[in-house]
């Protein structure tokens, strides 16, 4: 099988996320990774260093400067003949431009997946990860987006594809980009957070959960999180809320301080790689679920932790 | 209830011939009856829930008579009444390691469960409620009755509660008035301990005649057990242990329900003395019993709710009917407690005020009182039912759970032969027998293990209950003090131990004082079983209906 | 292919779907075939809900004439768009199927649905939260060679195009499209109404005709199957660490320190 995947780039620079779709697609066949974009030599360069890339197509066009579907759709269209599957990151950008290729290669898309358990079958999430269906496809042709945290990343170098230029498809017409706001604070966004240090109810007020998280999230460069209990007592905005109700997040490490481990919190937080707690109560039910488990009174432990980094 | 609905803000009106309070058995079996037999009439059903079953939590096992009665045909219909019939009965009596169990042949007849069937209310309500819209009635989930709407003297309908008011009772962007719905006769059929009941009996003094009405604290389950441990149609009571510990009354059920699944539950009669006592750990550690632990092992946990239940019997049934309304059901409390069956005495009850409802309309009579209904009642076989075993709870509260039982099996006994040696019993409120912390001891509840027995926030997520964050608390205290000043350093907070859904925290206060404390509400997990109304022994705390289709959402319960 | 410009009085589009309602927990039946939907409660998909009120939302402002609603589900599915039409929709189609209809068939049902109806704005939610697939509103959009505006959280129409303001992974993005264009919903576009009693009343007198898949030309078999419906791995205990020393040991070893 040969399979074709999206480079996800910012058009100066290749992103992780394409990484993560590499080795999901190289569980399928040989792999080719499509660069589209505008003034992206780089990019397909740095592309063409990941480890187990064999070809890397490069299709350059102000058209495709930001990754608009209705026009960088039929320049997939028009490649997949040569393949037999096409792999996107389960990006914002993949998620936007892989269904439109699916219908107009008239085939279902397997969304999300989390594993290839054979050529045609894959695993992945329904009911918000509640279950997990595995799934067998009876077309001719794959259509996948592939969750960044069920992947291992391929090695960025030791790679070395061959690189080259792709006709391309022009602008649609019907479609164009007006601006962007990217996120510029010091603090990462909670929903995209690698690490997430979040505090509970036992930080007593706003001053003592200011005092004790922020200087452990900043040395961690994490984001901050609260629980139900934090909120509703006021520590924190309800932006920070983690939890059935308030966001749901699925960062590398999840550092759960003062937190008892709700059912309703950890529905927000369960997809987390790994989960840290530091509570004083060791019957916590936080600590079923905790990967690591320091019982101990966070008002000295924290300050510790966060000297200690 | 906001305090938007005290103001006179524009409200639509809407008026029906006859308004039902409430989507359970009682509610719509009087609107079906309606429709039965005058088609014409207008009627509606307003129910707090999200949808008709979403708050209807039972055990069950139903006897059938009620629906014979209602519609026939149901046993060749797709009824889920008639999915499972009652195959055999146990009634055990549990002691800490063991159990022992009671020959059928010492209990009077009516206490057997032959010709009986188990079923989830919930799903018998949402089958009678297709029922009721087929023949026209009209049925709005998401609507609770906040307010009763009067002139003079006479009740002339509800108004529904306000939508999208704010936590301090202002006006939210997506702010929708309640709309009143007026009637020639309103239906109270809210289930046990009904808020709207609770008024109209100060109102027209309904309870001037009768025993106060006390309640036990129902709290179940629903599992799915493993296949080769499952019996349909298997029904199981204990009592003694735990309750023999604290010396408190009730017991724990168990039946073999349809799709492999098992409801159990315990039953706590919410009189009990000690302050110390926990519904929800008595039934957490009941089902550590061997003998029901080992049904459960191998099996997994799909829900949990609780729900209050009417224990005062006969001597406890208020006056029926004031005028342009009547209580039905278990608003006005039906329930045969030795049997622990209500669900048929509430459907009779609807019915009986549904017949009373369409002669009063058809003599051209609005908004009377309607004494010929609580007058047929009482002639009814509800009646009947009820007296045989009137005395069986207050004895059981006299004499403790063994010679209690004795005794009222005994009194059962009698009257089924016709003979009344002890008269008619009389009991005190739930509140006022709640005693002093320090005259008890506290109770060393085992820790949930997490496969038989769960922490009180985890089984509260498998109601599914839900409400809206940003409204206003929907618990009110008459008096904000009376919990930190009174109930915690007398009673030792029951409020924490009594809420199945951990509603009632007692959190420091930071900065505080040394010891300062105060009463954290968490009322979005409220799962409407009344308790706390019930029980705070000061009676300080009111509950209202919160923000429509709030609430538990009980699958299958 | 559509063409054309919309107009101010254009019609809104909205298809919804019926989906287990949010606050249950799914539950997945031990015989491995899927999650346990009996007896449970059923409701609008939250984005829908949320596509909905937009929709009405642009009538109210004049940007719209009409909207209408439509669900390719069980006949139950049926109360799902009255509820839509008790919060302003004007009208309803049912295509009844009791089948699972799988999201490339959805996209041509509605394509057709488009063909007929002329709407200038198509609105629906990003994803349904049972089968979470993120793909009918960018599937409807390749079929019928139209613009997609996905994970909206500000839309507003100017003329013969809408602004479509995106939640994507860095931050917001916004981008312009011809009318007639898609537009899948996130959950910070709007907080949908309540729908009151006076209008549920109204909405049962307004239009629902039902039609089924095959009026549309449409062949709805899968092209997936499903083996088989799991519970995700229970997590396990892990390990408890001694004091700070050690935590911070692992914090390195995990690449975070």
């Amino acid at each position: 099988m040969t399979v074709l995947v999206w480079a996800e780039h910012d058009n100066a620079a290749l992103k992780d996320a394409t990484l993560s779709a590499v080795t999901a697609a190289s569980q399928l066949g040989e792999v080719h990774v499509l660069v589209a974009g505008s003034g992206v030599g780089g990019v397909a360069e740095a592309a063409g260093r990941i480890a187990g890339v064999a070809k890397v197509l490069v299709g350059d066009d102000a058209a495709y400067a930001h990754g608009l579907p209705e026009n960088v759709a039929p320049l997939v269209v028009g490649l997949m003949g040569g393949y037999d599957a096409f792999v996107a990151p389960a990006t914002t950008t993949g998620k936007n431009i892989a269904p439109r290729v699916a219908a107009l290669l008239d085939v279902a898309q397997i969304s999300d997946i989390l594993s290839v358990e054979g050529p045609k079958t894959f695993t992945r999430p329904i009911y918000a990860g509640n279950a997990i269906a595995t799934v067998e496809s009876s077309d001719a042709k794959l259509v996948i987006t592939a969750r960044g945290t069920a992947f291992a990343k391929a090695a960025a170098d030791g790679g070395s594809a061959t690189i080259e230029s792709i006709a391309t498809t022009g602008d649609a017409g019907i479609s164009s980009f007006v601006g962007a706001e990217i996120a510029k604070s010091e603090r990462p966004e909670l929903t995209s957070a690698k690490v997430i240090v979040s505090g509970g109810r036992a930080l007593k007020d706003a001053e003592t959960f200011a005092a004790t998280i922020l200087p452990l999230a900043d040395k961690l460069g994490a984001a901050v999180g609260a629980s139900r209990a934090a909120v509703d007592a006021g520590y924190v905005p309800n932006d920070y809320q983690v939890g059935q109700t308030g966001k749901i997040v699925a960062p590398q490490v999840y550092i759960a301080v003062g937190i008892s481990g709700a059912i309703q919190h950890l529905a927000g937080m369960k997809d987390s790689k790994t989960i840290i707690a530091i509570n004083k109560d060791e019957d916590a039910p936080i600590f079923q679920v905790a990967d690591i488990g320091l019982v101990a009174d966070l008002f000295q432990a924290v300050p510790e932790l966060t000297g200690k980094l | 209830m906001s305090d938007l609905q005290h103001e006179t803000v524009q409200r639509e009106t809407m008026p029906y011939d006859v308004v039902v309070v409430g989507g359970g058995p009682a509610g719509l079996s009087a609107a079906i009856r309606i429709k039965q037999l005058n088609a014409d009439l207008s009627v509606c059903v307003l129910e707090k829930g999200s949808e008709v079953g979403a708050h209807i939590l039972s055990g069950a096992v139903v006897d059938p008579r009620a629906m014979d009665e209602l519609l026939p045909d149901w046993r060749d219909s797709d009824c889920p009444l008639a999915q499972v019939p009652v195959t055999d009965n146990w009634h055990w009596v549990l002691t800490k390691g063991g159990h022992y169990a009671v020959p059928h042949a010492l209990m009077p007849p009516f206490m057997s469960n032959h010709g009986n069937y188990t079923v989830s209310l919930g799903n018998l309500c949402r089958w009678l409620g297709g029922k009721a819209e087929e023949l026209g009635v009209e049925i709005f989930p998401g609507f609770p009755a906040a307010e009763l709407l009067y002139d003079g003297d006479r009740l002339i309908g509800v108004q529904t509660g306000d939508m999208g008011v704010d936590h301090d009772g202002n006006p939210k962007g997506d702010y929708q008035p309640g709309m009143n719905l007026t009637a020639q006769y309103t239906i109270l059929a809210e289930g046990a301990r009904g808020h709207l009941t609770k008024r109209v009996k100060a109102k027209y003094d309904l309870e001037r005649d009768c025993q106060p009405q006390v309640y036990g604290l129902g709290i179940k389950e629903l599992w799915d057990i493993a296949p080769e441990k499952h019996v349909p149609g298997r029904v199981l009571h204990t009592q003694g242990w735990p309750l023999s510990e604290s010396e408190s009354w009730g017991g724990g059920f168990l039946y073999h329900q349809a799709g492999g699944q098992v409801a159990l539950g315990f039953v706590t009669a919410l009189d009990y003395a000690n302050p110390h006592v926990s519904p929800y750990e008595e039934f957490q550690r009941w089902k550590q019993h061997p003998a029901i632990r080992i049904i459960l092992e191998g099996g997994k946990r799909v829900s949990y709710g609780a729900r209050v239940i009417n224990e005062g019997g006969w001597q406890s049934v208020p006056h029926l009917a004031f005028p342009g309304g009547v209580l039905a059901g278990c608003s006005a409390g039906f329930v045969n407690v030795p049997r622990i069956k209500g669900s048929h005495t509430a459907m009779k009850s609807g019915m009986l005020a549904a017949e009373a409802i369409v002669a009063a309309i058809a003599a051209g009579q609005e908004g009377a009182q309607l004494d010929g209904y609580e007058a047929n009642l009482r002639e009814s076989w509800i009646a009947d039912e009820l007296k045989l075993v009137q005395n069986a709870q207050p004895l059981v509260a006299r004499f403790g759970g063994a010679l209690g039982t004795v005794l009222a099996g005994a009194d059962m006994w009698a009257r089924y032969l016709r003979i009344n040696p002890f008269g008619a019993m009389a009991h005190h409120t739930d509140a006022e027998a709640t005693g002093r912390a320090d005259l008890y001891q506290p109770i060393a509840y085992p820790k949930p293990d997490g496969v038989i027995s769960f922490d009180r926030l985890t089984s509260v997520s498998f109601s599914f209950t839900n409400h809206e964050e940003d409204q206003p608390c929907h618990l009110k205290l008459t008096d904000p003090s009376v919990p930190t000043r009174i109930n915690l350093p007398r009673y030792a907070g029951p409020e924490a131990r009594y809420c199945p859904a951990g509603v009632y925290e007692f959190v420091d206060v930071p900065g505080g004082e040394g010891d300062a404390t105060r009463l954290q509400i968490n009322a979005q997990n409220c799962v409407h079983c009344k308790t706390c109304d019930i029980k705070d022994p000061t009676q300080n705390i009111t509950w209202v209906a919160p923000e429509g289709g709030g609430g538990p959402n009980y699958p299958n319960m | 292919m559509l063409e054309g410009k919309g107009d101010a009085a254009m019609k809104c589009l909205v298809p919804i779907k019926r989906v287990l309602d949010y606050n249950v927990k799914p539950r997945v039946k031990g015989d491995g075939t899927g999650v346990d939907l009996s007896n449970v409660k059923m409701s609008m998909n939250p984005f829908d809900e949320i596509a909905v009120e937009e929709a009405v939302r642009l009538k109210e402002k004049g940007a719209a004439s009409e909207v209408v609603v439509v669900s390719i589900g069980p006949a139950k599915a049926q109360e799902t768009l009255r509820s839509a039409l008790a919060m302003g929709a004007d009208r309803a189609i049912l295509v009844s199927t009791e089948e699972t209809v799988e999201p490339l068939a959805v996209a041509k049902i509605l394509a057709a649905i488009m063909a007929e109806e002329a709407p200038g704005l198509v609105l629906l939610g990003k994803q349904a939260i049972d089968d979470d697939s993120n793909q009918v509103g960018q599937m409807l959009s390749g079929l019928t060679g139209r613009p997609q505006g996905t994970f909206a959280s500000k839309v507003e129409v100017e003329g013969d195009a809408v602004l479509v303001t995106r939640e994507v992974d860095g931050g917001l993005e916004t981008v312009r499209l011809s009318l007639p264009a898609i537009v899948t919903t996130d959950l910070r576009l709007n907080e949908p109404r309540y729908a009151s009693l006076p209008n549920i009343m109204k909405a049962k007198s307004k239009k629902l005709e039902t039609k089924a898949p095959a009026d549309y030309g449409v062949d709805t078999s899968p092209r997936l199957k499903v083996l088989k419906v799991t519970e995700p791995a229970v997590r396990s205990a892990g390990v408890k660490v001694a004091d700070v020393d050690a935590l911070v040991g692992k914090l390195k070893e995990l690449g975070v320190a």
